[in-house]
C-alpha cells in the first residue's frame, strides 16, 4: 500500500500548538504524534490525530514555517530535524492509516458474511429415469467393445417378432409369449414381445459379421404387481461371426456383469430353450452385495447359439456364419444392483424415485 | 410339472440320501426350471389314533358332538394306556376306528394350530381330523377312518401312537419344474426319471426303469375296439396339416365294479401332482397320463355305437363339449365320432363329450391311447380355448411309440382295483399315411467344439447321444472329408430334428459349467448411433435444467383425445388400438406423449409433488409414439426358409406405423420455487418454449417460434415450432380446458417435440468458423413501434432483411451485424392504441475495420426501412 502524503493544507478548524524547533521540542512532537498515531482507534480517530500532529497548525508545521524567522546559521540545522520528524510523522501515518483501514474492509466483509448452507439453487436441478441411466451404462459397455448399438420399433410385425425368430405359428412357445396383438389381429402387427426382431433386422440391415446390442421398451399382457409389469426393457445382444461359441457368450456375459456389477461378480449358464437360439441356455448372476453378502444366483435372462433357421431367414449362410444371442431384462438387473423391490415405483413416474436412483447427473 | 420323491424313485435310482432340493438341482442342470418344492404341510405331531368310546351328546343348538376317548399310544410311568378325551364332531366316528388325530402344538395347512381347548363342556386333548384339515383332499365329509382310506388291507398292522404323516405320504417332498415348450416328454414322471439320470449324471441303462417296459398283448385279430381313421392329409382342409391321428390303439376292460374307487395312494399321488380325484377309470388314465406321459381317455362302452371313428369336423358342426358349451366346430378340428360319423364324441386330444363318457353305473370300459398331430391339437385347443393336461402334452409331442404300453399299465390298474376283466386282444391302428420312420440327423464331427468351445471326446459325445436315447452310427463324410455321426434321435424326443438340437443335448448333458469363457474381439463398430448421442445429450439437458425424467406405460383411453381437445379431425385421433388391452379403458396407442405424461403428472401431484420444488413439478419423458399410416395394409405373411425380398421387406414396413421418437415435457405450478432466495416465479409459456429451444440448442438448432392454434395449447399462447421451415413440434400453455378435464393446475406448460426430425435437421447443419474480430463494437438500439400481432419473430426477420439491404455507397454494409435481439416491450399510453413497442439491441462489428458513423447509420436506417414492411415505424 502506498503511504499517503500528510495533508499539510492549512484550515481554520485546525487545532493550535506552539511551533516545535528545538531539538527537545521537535522529539516531543514527533514523540506525541506517533503516540497518537497509535492511540487512534478508527479512521476518524486517527484524522483528528493527523490534524493535531501534522496539520497546519501543528508544532512540526508551525516549526518548519518559523524557519525562515530563525538566524540563517541554524536553519539548515533545524530544517533537518524538522524534515525528518515530518518524514517519520508522514510514514506512521501512513502505517497506521493502511492498518486502520484494512481492519475496516476486514470488517466490511464479515458483516456481509452470508450461510453458506442456505439453499443455492434457484431452481434445483432434475433427474434421469433409473431404467434409462441403466440401459445407457449397457449400451457404454457395448459400445466400449466395438459393437453397434442399434434400435427397433415398439409396433412390430409379426414376422420380425416370431416368424424370422423360427418361432412356428403353432410352436406352444408362440402363445407363451403373452402377446399385445393390435387391432384388428389379421392385420399381424404386435407389440414387440422382445427387443429380438433387432436381431433380425439388423442381420438384414447390415449384414454379417455382426456385434450388435440393442436395448428397449418390450411388452407381454402380465398384470402389474410386484414383480411384473406389462411394459418392460431388455438389452438385445447378438454376435454373428465366423468363429463364435458358447465360450464367447460366456465372455460377454461375465464382461457385461462384472461391469454392472462389480469385480468379483460370477455367472452361471444353464440349459434351457428358446426357438431363436440352439444351444440355448438361462444366465444367473451371483454378485457381492454392498454390505460383503452374497446375492445368490439370480435369473437375468436367456442367451444361446442363434438357430440356423434364424440366420437362414434373413439371408445368412449358417454353414459359414454363426454367432450368439441374448436377451436381459432391464429391471431385473436394476432391481438386483439397487434394491429396488416393488415394480411399482419403475412404472409409476413417481419423481421420488427418479430423483432417488437417477440424480447423478 | 410336479413329482413326488417316491414316484420318482420308482422309475429312477435316486441317489440315496437325495432331498427334494438336491433332485430339482439335477433337473434344473439340465435345463428344467425349479418351481418349488412342496411337502404336506403339517407340522408337529400326527398319529394313529384308535377310538375307545364315541359318545353322542346332543346339543342345545342341535348339533349332536361326540366325546371320544382315543388311544393315541401314550402310557404312563407304570405302562397303562393313557387315552385322551377330543371333542369330535362327525357322525362317521365309531369306536373301534382307526382314525388321524392331530395331537396339541401341530400345525395343519392354513396354519391351523392345534391346542387343548375347552369346548362342549369337555376339555379337547387334540383334533381327529378329517382329509381336507390335514390337506389329502376336498373332503370334508366326516373324519378319515383310516381302514377306509386305506383299505383295510393296509390298515391291519396300524398301531395307535404311529406317525400318520409318514402313513399317508404327508411327509414327502414333491418337486415342481418348469418344462419347456421343446420337452414334452417332461410333462411325464417318465421323462423326468429319465432327466434325473442325466442330471445326476447316472447310466440311464443303469439306472432308469422304463415304466412302459411292460408286456402287451400283440394287436390285431379283433382285439380292442374297432376304430377307423379317416384319411386327411393336410390338403383336404387347407391348412397343411399332417395327419390327425396316426395311431390309435384300444383296449377293452369289462365287468368293473361301478362303485370301485381308486387307493389311497394313487389318488395321493393324483393330488400331489395338482390332478382332482373323479372315479376309478378317470383317476386312472390321469395316472398313467403322468407316468409315461400318454394322454388316455375312457369311453363307456354301452354307450359307443359300433367303431370309433376319427375324422375332422364337417363345416358348421356342433358339439356339446364335458363343460356343458355348445362350440361350432372348425374343419381344422379333429373329431371322435360313432361308426356312422354322425354323432361326435369329443375334439381328439382336446376334450370329451357327455354321451360317452364313464359315469357312476359304467362298467365296461374302452380306453383310447392314440397319437394326435401336434398343430392340430395346438390350433384346437387355442380356437375353444380348452387348454387340458392332454391337449399340453399333444401339441408338445406324445412319444408315438407308447400307446400300447400306456394302455396295458391303465389296464393292470383297473383289473387290480376295479375288479375287471382285460379282454385279451389289443387294437392297435396306424394312420397310412403316418411317417414310417424317424429321420436320421447328420451331425459333423467337431460341431459341438465349434459350438459350444467345449472340448467334448469323439467318443464322449456318441456316448452322450446314447444316454439321451439316440442310435449314432457312423455317417456319410462330407466332401471336405470330415467324418459325420448318423444320430437317429429316439420316439420320445421329437424336437431333435437338427444337428444344432444334438450339440445342445451333448452340452447339457457334459455340463454347461465346462463351457469356457473368451470374449471375442469385436470389430470396429459403429457404437452410438448419431440419433443416440442426440438422444442423451436430450436427455441430460433437460435433467440439467430441472426435468425429471419419467417412463409411461404407451396406453391411452379413448376418451384422451376428448380431454386434449383434439379436433374431430385431428390426426392424433387415429390411434391404434391393442386387440388384447390389458386394461378395457386403455386400449388405445398413444399418438403424443403428453397424452400419458399427463397421467404421471396427475399422479405426482395427487402425492404431493415434488418437494424439490416445493410441490410443483417439471417432467418429462423421451420415446415413441405410434401414428398410424392411413390405409396401411395387412403385414405380408412372409416365408422363412430364405431372406424375403426387398420387395416383400418394404411391404412389411409398409405396413408398421410410423413410430418417431419424441421428447415432451410439463411443467406444472413453479418453475422456479419459492425459497430463501425469494418469492417463486410461476412457469409460463416462455419456459416450456425455452425448454424445447434447450433441446434444440443440444443438437446445434434454433426453433423458429410463430403463434399456433394447436390442441392441447391455449390458442393465443401455443407456439408452432419450426426447423427449416417444417413444423417439428409446439410449446405453451395447455388450453384452460385441457388443464380442467385432466385435473391438472390450471395455466400448466407443456412442450412436445419430434426428436426425429431434429435429428434428420441437426444432420444437415452446416456449421464453420467466422473469424471473431477485434475491432471495436458498435452498439445500437432500436424501438419499433409494430401493430398488436406482429410478433417478434417477424419484426427480427423484417430487421435483418432491412439490415441485408443495407449499403455504404454502393458498397454492402449488410454482413456486420454481430447479434440482434428483442430486449424490451412496451405496450401504454406512449404508443398508439393496438400497437406496442419492441425494442432490439443491435451490436454492429466489421471483420476487417472499424465501422464509421456513415456505416452505422447506414445500417440503422436500412433496419428501419426493413422494418417498415411489417408495418413498423421508429419509436419517437
Amino acid at each position: 500500500m502506498l503511504v499517503p502524503e500528510p495533508d499539510l493544507t492549512p484550515s481554520d478548524d485546525q487545532p493550535s500548538g506552539q511551533p516545535a524547533v528545538e531539538e527537545v521540542e521537535v522529539a516531543a512532537a514527533l514523540a506525541a504524534a506517533l503516540a497518537a498515531f497509535d492511540a487512534a482507534g478508527d479512521l476518524d480517530a486517527l484524522k483528528t490525530a493527523r490534524l493535531t500532529h501534522g496539520g497546519d497548525r501543528s508544532p512540526l508545521s508551525l516549526g518548519n514555517r518559523s524557519i525562515r524567522t530563525l538566524d540563517p546559521s541554524r536553519r539548515s540545522e533545524v530544517g533537518q530535524r524538522l524534515g525528518a520528524a515530518r518524514a517519520a510523522v508522514g510514514r506512521a501515518l501512513g502505517e497506521r492509516t493502511a492498518a486502520l483501514e484494512a481492519e475496516r474492509d476486514e470488517r466490511a466483509l464479515v458483516e456481509e458474511a452470508v450461510d453458506v448452507t442456505l439453499p443455492s439453487a434457484r431452481t434445483p436441478a432434475g433427474a434421469r429415469h433409473p431404467l434409462s441411466r441403466l440401459q445407457e451404462e449397457v449400451a457404454d459397455v457395448f459400445a466400449e467393445m466395438g459393437w453397434t448399438i442399434a434400435d427397433g420399433p415398439e409396433v412390430e410385425a409379426e414376422w420380425f417378432n416370431f416368424d424370422a425368430l423360427n418361432f412356428g405359428r403353432d410352436h406352444p412357445a408362440r402363445q407363451m409369449q403373452d402377446t399385445f396383438f393390435v387391432d384388428p389381429p389379421e392385420n399381424g402387427l404386435v407389440l414387440r414381445t422382445h427387443t429380438s426382431p433387432v436381431q433380425a433386422r439388423s442381420l438384414l440391415s447390415r449384414g454379417v459379421p455382426l456385434y450388435v446390442a440393442c436395448p428397449g421398451r418390450v411388452f407381454r399382457t402380465d398384470e402389474l404387481d410386484e414383480t411384473h409389469t406389462p411394459v418392460f426393457h431388455q438389452v438385445e445382444g447378438l454376435a454373428i461371426d465366423t468363429h463364435l461359441h458358447l465360450g464367447h457368450l460366456q465372455g460377454v456375459l461375465d464382461h457385461l456383469m462384472t461391469s454392472l456389477l462389480g469385480q468379483g461378480t460370477r455367472t452361471r449358464l444353464r440349459p434351457s430353450f428358446f426357438p431363436f437360439t440352439e444351444p440355448s441356455a438361462e444366465m444367473d448372476v451371483w454378485f457381492a452385495r454392498p454390505d460383503g453378502s452374497g446375492s445368490g444366483w439370480l435369473e437375468v435372462g436367456g442367451c444361446g447359439m442363434v438357430n440356423p433357421a434364424v440366420l437362414r431367414a434373413v439371408g445368412v449362410d449358417p454353414s459359414v456364419h454363426r454367432g450368439f444371442a441374448f436377451g436381459w431384462g432391464i429391471e431385473r438387473i436394476l432391481q438386483i444392483r439397487d434394491g429396488v423391490g416393488d415394480m411399482h415405483d419403475m412404472v409409476e413416474g413417481d419423481v421420488r424415485f427418479s430423483r432417488a436412483l437417477g440424480g447423478a447427473l | 410339472m410336479r413329482v413326488p420323491m417316491s414316484w420318482l424313485a420308482e422309475v429312477v435310482d435316486v441317489t440315496p440320501g437325495s432331498t427334494g432340493e438336491d433332485v430339482a438341482a439335477a433337473l434344473v442342470r439340465v435345463g428344467l426350471e425349479e418351481e418349488g418344492l412342496e411337502t404336506g404341510g403339517v407340522t408337529g405331531r400326527l398319529v394313529v389314533g384308535r377310538v375307545l368310546s364315541a359318545e353322542p351328546e346332543p346339543q342345545k343348538n342341535g348339533k349332536t358332538i361326540r366325546w371320544c376317548s382315543l388311544d393315541v399310544g401314550e402310557t404312563d410311568e407304570t405302562g397303562a394306556s393313557t387315552p385322551r378325551g377330543i371333542v369330535c364332531g362327525a357322525p362317521n366316528i365309531v369306536e373301534g376306528a382307526d382314525v388321524v388325530v392331530a395331537l396339541p402344538g401341530a400345525v395343519l395347512p392354513g396354519g391351523f394350530a392345534i391346542a387343548a381347548r375347552k369346548t362342549y363342556g369337555h376339555v379337547s386333548d387334540g383334533m381327529v381330523a378329517s382329509a381336507a384339515e390335514i390337506g389329502l383332499g376336498e373332503d370334508h365329509d366326516g373324519i378319515i377312518v383310516l381302514s377306509e382310506l386305506l383299505g383295510t388291507g393296509r390298515t391291519r398292522g396300524l398301531t395307535p401312537g404311529q406317525d400318520a404323516k409318514g402313513l399317508l405320504g404327508l411327509d414327502e417332498e414333491v418337486v415342481e419344474v418348469n418344462v419347456t415348450p421343446d420337452r414334452g416328454y417332461c410333462f411325464s414322471v417318465r421323462g423326468l426319471g429319465r432327466e434325473y439320470a442325466h442330471g445326476a449324471r447316472l447310466d440311464v441303462a443303469q439306472a432308469f426303469h422304463d415304466p412302459v417296459d411292460v408286456a402287451v398283448p400283440a394287436a390285431g385279430d379283433g382285439g380292442g375296439w374297432p376304430v377307423t381313421l379317416a384319411e386327411h392329409t393336410g390338403e383336404e382342409v387347407g391348412s397343411g396339416l399332417a395327419p390327425g391321428c396316426t395311431r390309435f390303439a384300444t383296449r377293452v376292460v369289462r365287468g368293473i365294479d361301478a362303485g370301485a374307487t381308486a387307493p389311497f395312494w394313487l389318488r395321493r399321488r393324483l393330488q400331489q401332482c395338482g390332478v382332482r380325484s373323479i372315479s376309478l377309470a378317470v383317476d386312472v388314465t390321469n395316472y398313467v397320463m403322468l407316468l409315461p406321459g400318454q394322454p388316455l381317455h375312457a369311453y363307456d362302452a354301452a354307450a359307443l355305437r359300433g367303431a370309433i371313428r376319427v375324422r375332422r369336423a364337417g363345416p358348421g358342426e356342433r358339439l356339446t363339449t364335458l363343460d356343458g358349451a355348445d362350440r361350432t366346430l372348425s374343419p381344422q378340428d379333429l373329431l371322435i365320432t360313432d361308426d356312422d360319423g354322425a354323432r361326435p364324441l369329443g375334439i381328439a386330444g382336446v376334450m370329451g363329450g357327455a354321451q360317452t363318457e364313464v359315469t357312476a353305473a359304467t362298467t365296461d370300459v374302452v380306453l383310447e391311447a392314440a397319437c394326435f398331430d401336434a398343430v392340430t391339437i395346438a390350433r384346437s385347443a387355442r380356437r375353444h380355448r380348452l387348454p387340458s393336461e392332454a391337449s399340453r402334452r399333444f401339441e408338445r409331442g406324445v412319444d408315438p411309440e407308447i400307446g400300447p404300453a400306456a394302455a396295458q399299465l391303465a389296464v393292470d390298474l383297473l383289473v387290480a382295483h376295479g375288479g375287471g376283466t382285460a379282454e385279451a386282444g389289443a387294437g392297435d391302428v396306424a394312420s397310412a399315411s403316418a411317417a414310417s420312420e424317424v429321420e436320421t440327423i447328420a451331425l459333423r464331427d467337431g460341431l459341438v467344439r465349434d459350438l459350444t468351445g467345449m472340448d467334448v471326446e469323439r467318443q464322449a459325445t456318441v456316448e452322450l447321444l446314447e444316454q439321451v436315447g439316440c442310435s449314432v452310427g457312423p455317417g456319410e463324410p462330407l466332401d471336405s472329408g470330415v467324418d459325420t455321426f448318423a444320430v437317429t434321435p429316439p420316439s420320445w424326443r421329437p424336437d431333435l430334428r437338427a444337428d444344432v438340437d444334438l450339440v445342445e443335448e451333448v452340452a447339457r448333458l457334459h455340463g454347461y459349467e465346462h463351457i469356457p469363457s473368451v470374449l471375442p474381439a469385436a470389430p470396429v463398430g459403429a457404437g452410438l448411433s448419431p440419433a443416440q448421442r442426440h438422444r442423451r445429450r436430450v436427455a441430460q439437458a433437460l435433467a440439467v435444467d430441472g426435468f425429471v425424467e419419467v417412463l409411461t406405460y404407451p396406453f391411452m383411453a379413448g376418451g384422451r383425445s376428448e380431454q386434449l381437445a383434439l379436433a374431430a379431425d385431428d390426426p392424433r385421433r387415429a390411434a391404434l388400438s391393442v386387440a388384447n388391452p390389458l386394461s378395457a379403458e386403455e386400449p388405445l396407442l398413444r399418438t403424443s406423449l403428453l397424452a400419458t405424461l399427463v397421467d404421471a403428472a396427475r399422479r405426482n401431484l395427487s402425492r404431493g409433488g415434488d418437494s424439490a420444488l416445493g410441490g410443483s413439478l417439471a417432467l418429462y419423458e423421451i420415446g415413441q409414439v405410434v401414428l398410424p399410416r392411413v390405409g396401411a395394409p395387412a403385414a405380408p405373411v412372409l416365408g422363412v426358409d430364405e431372406r424375403p425380398s426387398d420387395d416383400q421387406l418394404a411391404a412389411l414396413e409398409a405396413a408398421l406405423p410410423h413410430q418417431p421418437v419424441h421428447v415432451a415435457g410439463i411443467l406444472t405450478g413453479d418453475r422456479v420455487p419459492a425459497g430463501v432466495h425469494g418469492g417463486g416465479r410461476a412457469a409460463d409459456h416462455a419456459d416450456a418454449i425455452a425448454a424445447a429451444q434447450l433441446v434444440a440448442a443440444t443438437m446445434g438448432l434454433r426453433l423458429e417460434p410463430a403463434s399456433a392454434q394447436h390442441a392441447p395449447w391455449h390458442p393465443g399462447r401455443c407456439a408452432a415450432l419450426s426447423v427449416g421451415g417444417s413444423v417439428v413440434g409446439h410449446a405453451g400453455e395447455l388450453h384452460p380446458r385441457v388443464t380442467a378435464a385432466l385435473d391438472l393446475p390450471a395455466r400448466s406448460v407443456a412442450f412436445e417435440l419430434d426428436l426425429d426430425a431434429l435429428v434428420v435437421a441437426a444432420a444437415e447443419v452446416e456449421t464453420f468458423a467466422a473469424p471473431v474480430s477485434t475491432y471495436p463494437l458498435a452498439k445500437e438500439d432500436l424501438a419499433v413501434v409494430v401493430p398488436e400481432g406482429v410478433t417478434a419473430e417477424a419484426v427480427l426477420a423484417a430487421l435483418r432483411d432491412g439490415i441485408e439491404a443495407s449499403e455504404v455507397g454502393g458498397v454492402s454494409v449488410g454482413d456486420v451485424v454481430e447479434d440482434l435481439r428483442v430486449f424490451d416491450v412496451y405496450t401504454g399510453a406512449q404508443v398508439p392504441q393496438d400497437h406496442r413497442s419492441l425494442a432490439f439491441s443491435l451490436r454492429l462489428r466489421a471483420t476487417d475495420r472499424t465501422l464509421t458513423a456513415t456505416e452505422t447509420a447506414a445500417v440503422r436506417e436500412a433496419a428501419l426501412a426493413g422494418v417498415a414492411r411489417v408495418g413498423g415505424v421508429l419509436r419517437s
